[in-house]
């Protein structure tokens, strides 16, 4: 899930531009990926679909996380369902084998779905850094309103702060601002 | 391709609404002070819901000799309400995960609530089995832990211990489900909250959400996953409520046709719910824009579709006792149609199968006072389906001498009634704290700031 640009090194500076549009904050991003510079993050107030490609996001791979956690449960609990009905203590019920797997297949599914569900949800939280209480870090007031920002950064020898200030402007930034040392808070 | 193809579609939200807008009308109802509408309606619910703890105390002290079972009719009136309010809980699913994954973008108005209607149901089904133990404190005795007792272990062939492990894990999932759709949002209260306290809750549950799209990315997938786990859960939660009767040997129960027929009947019931429950949201908090026709009228036609099908399996059940030849299966059917019970399976037949083909018409479904109406007809014939399945293959058993009849004490009575307090309290509290509808995912259908496709 790669690490949280907000923990990296300090010094280092970000250009910050505000958008008020999807088809802006769209464009923009891509333009800046195609333009060669360095894209911090992007902030949104809902999923824009299209932007992972412009950022050149890769896929998650949460879905691995939930096949394995889903398949450790399920084999867990046939494991489970056997040593306690065939082994531990064995009892007759009406006359049912003692290892009944058919009948076991019902508790393995549920344990199966909660395993994967609740477990990719822990793993997406803490991959995230998600947790509760945890002071939110802003770039810029409104983004969980009605406001977009891409954060750029500016790698040193590249950078060309004219050129993004320029990019910016065309694509209608509403704000357009430096921000210094680590997280532009 | 796709162009010559796209087809002019009304907008899903009324009134060109932009994100900020959005935020603005959903959090604009946690704001203000409740209206006396709410205070009243908050009155009558814990009332109701006061009465129901009272009774099921008393039937705790007491013992459930308070009700009015006897040896021949050993499940009813307790049953009957535990699948009402689990089948009720289906629908939310269905809209969350379901409509989800075939890309229904209708469903962003209505999911939160339909969410929060599923985990008060559930909470309310819940009850029922508990009481229904007796000892309710031993309830812990359900979940496998090593034990005192040999150990002795619980039995995993039975169809009531799957419904044990299918109820609570539909429960946390639900839960999960709820909760990760409604972190943005939190946060999105978080940053327009002028109360300390306020700023100081939503920010502890918002986990420190800020927008960020490698986050956005991760949390589409995790939604994206839940869905397709929640999807086959809840096909699966209803069909091990259904087996609980299925693998009784009773004719009326012992039909392969009771998944199915469960499955579909819970989403029945539980659109029924959704759209009583919207329409009064609609109109109370001024939700009119977010909660237009076009979602009315998917309901509606959802509603109309799973009635037909439950119609169609009440006459398959018919169809099939006549063909099996078996004299017992045939007696149940005719005694549920002409026996004492009558009255209940023809109030069950008149609400379930007449009422929901009256959404053929589009003046009934863009009516929405008769909405309404039809609505609470589905939701007390799908009660009176459980009560008719429950209580007419028990009450004339294989032995004459032992027929009995069956008619619940107040006591029974009450403890529905609490479990519907229960309910429309949670619900109404949900409202006043949570935001109704998903902003998040209402600014993701918006036609703002998108170019035209």
């Amino acid at each position: 899930m790669g690490a949280n640009h907000t923990e990296l090194g300090e010094n280092r500076r970000f250009l910050l531009g505000v958008f008020e549009r999807e088809e802006d904050i769209l464009a923009v991003t891509r333009a800046a990926r195609d333009g060669g510079f360095t894209i911090a993050d992007v902030y949104a107030p809902y999923a824009v679909h299209g932007l992972d490609e412009a950022m050149g996001l890769r896929p998650s791979r949460l879905p691995w996380v939930a096949f394995a956690l889903g398949v450790l449960g399920a084999g867990l609990k046939v494991w489970f369902e056997f040593w306690t009905t065939a082994q531990s203590w064995p009892i007759n019920v009406g006359g049912k084998p003692w290892n009944s797997l058919p009948a076991f297949v019902p508790v393995t599914f549920e344990v199966m779905v909660l395993f994967a569900g609740i477990g990719t949800v822990l793993a997406f939280l803490s991959g995230r850094g998600l947790l509760p209480g945890r002071r939110a870090r802003m770039p810029v007031e409104g983004v969980t309103d009605d406001r977009f920002a891409l954060v750029l950064e500016e790698t040193d020898a590249t950078f060309d702060l004219g050129r993004a200030e320029a990019l910016f402007a065309r694509h209608g930034a509403v704000l357009v601002e430096e921000r210094n040392e680590q997280e532009p808070t | 391709m796709a162009s010559a193809c796209t087809i002019e579609r009304e907008p899903l939200i009324d009134g060109n609404k932009t994100p900020g807008e959005v935020t603005r009308d959903i959090c604009g109802v946690l704001d203000g002070t409740p209206s006396p509408m709410w205070w009243g309606a908050l009155a009558v619910s814990s009332s109701v819901l006061l009465l129901g703890v009272m009774a099921v105390s008393y039937q705790i002290a007491t013992g459930i000799g308070t009700w009015g079972l006897n040896n021949t009719v050993g499940w009813a009136f307790d049953i009957t309400n535990f699948v009402f309010w689990i089948g009720i809980g289906h629908a939310g699913t269905l809209i969350s995960a379901v409509l989800f994954l075939v890309r229904q973008k209708w469903r962003t108005s209505v999911n939160r609530a339909a969410e929060a209607m599923t985990l008060f149901a559930v909470m309310c089904a819940g009850v029922f089995p508990l009481i229904h133990m007796g000892r309710p404190w031993f309830c812990y005795w359900m979940a496998p832990y090593p034990n005192m007792r040999g150990s002795l272990w619980i039995n995993f062939r039975s169809p009531l211990v799957w419904d044990f492990f299918a109820i609570s894990t539909y429960f946390l999932i639900s839960l999960t489900f709820w909760y990760v759709g409604m972190i943005p949002d939190l946060a999105t209260i978080r940053d327009r909250a002028r109360s300390i306290w306020r700023k100081r809750i939503m920010g502890f549950f918002s986990l420190g959400w800020n927008g960020s799209y490698s986050t956005w990315l991760h949390y589409e997938t995790v939604y994206l996953l839940l869905a397709g786990l929640a999807t086959p859960l809840v096909v699966s939660v209803h069909t091990i409520v259904s087996w609980d009767f299925a693998t009784a040997v009773l004719p009326g129960w012992h039909t392969t046709i009771f998944p199915p027929y469960f499955v579909i009947g819970a989403i029945f019931s539980g659109m029924a719910m959704v759209l009583t429950l919207m329409l009064i949201a609609r109109k109370t908090m001024r939700l009119e824009a977010y909660i237009t026709e076009r979602h009315v009228g998917a309901m509606c036609k959802m509603v109309l579709f799973t009635g037909s099908c439950v119609g169609l399996a009440y006459g398959t059940e018919f169809l099939i006792a006549a063909y099996s030849n078996n004299p017992y299966e045939q007696f149940v059917f005719l005694n549920r149609a002409l026996g004492p019970f009558a009255w209940a399976y023809w109030i069950m037949v008149s609400c379930n199968v007449i009422a929901p083909q009256f959404f053929w018409l589009k003046r009934i479904r863009r009516n929405f006072a008769a909405v309404f109406v039809l609505s609470l007809f589905v939701n007390v014939g799908m009660w009176f389906e459980r009560f008719v399945i429950i209580v007419t293959s028990l009450h004339r058993d294989f032995l004459p001498a032992s027929w009995a009849s069956y008619a619940p004490t107040s006591i029974e009575i009450a403890t529905l009634l609490g479990s519907f307090g229960l309910f429309f309290t949670c619900f109404l509290l949900f409202c006043r704290f949570i935001p109704v509808i998903a902003m998040g995912e209402v600014k993701g259908v918006l036609s703002y700031g998108r170019k035209s496709h």
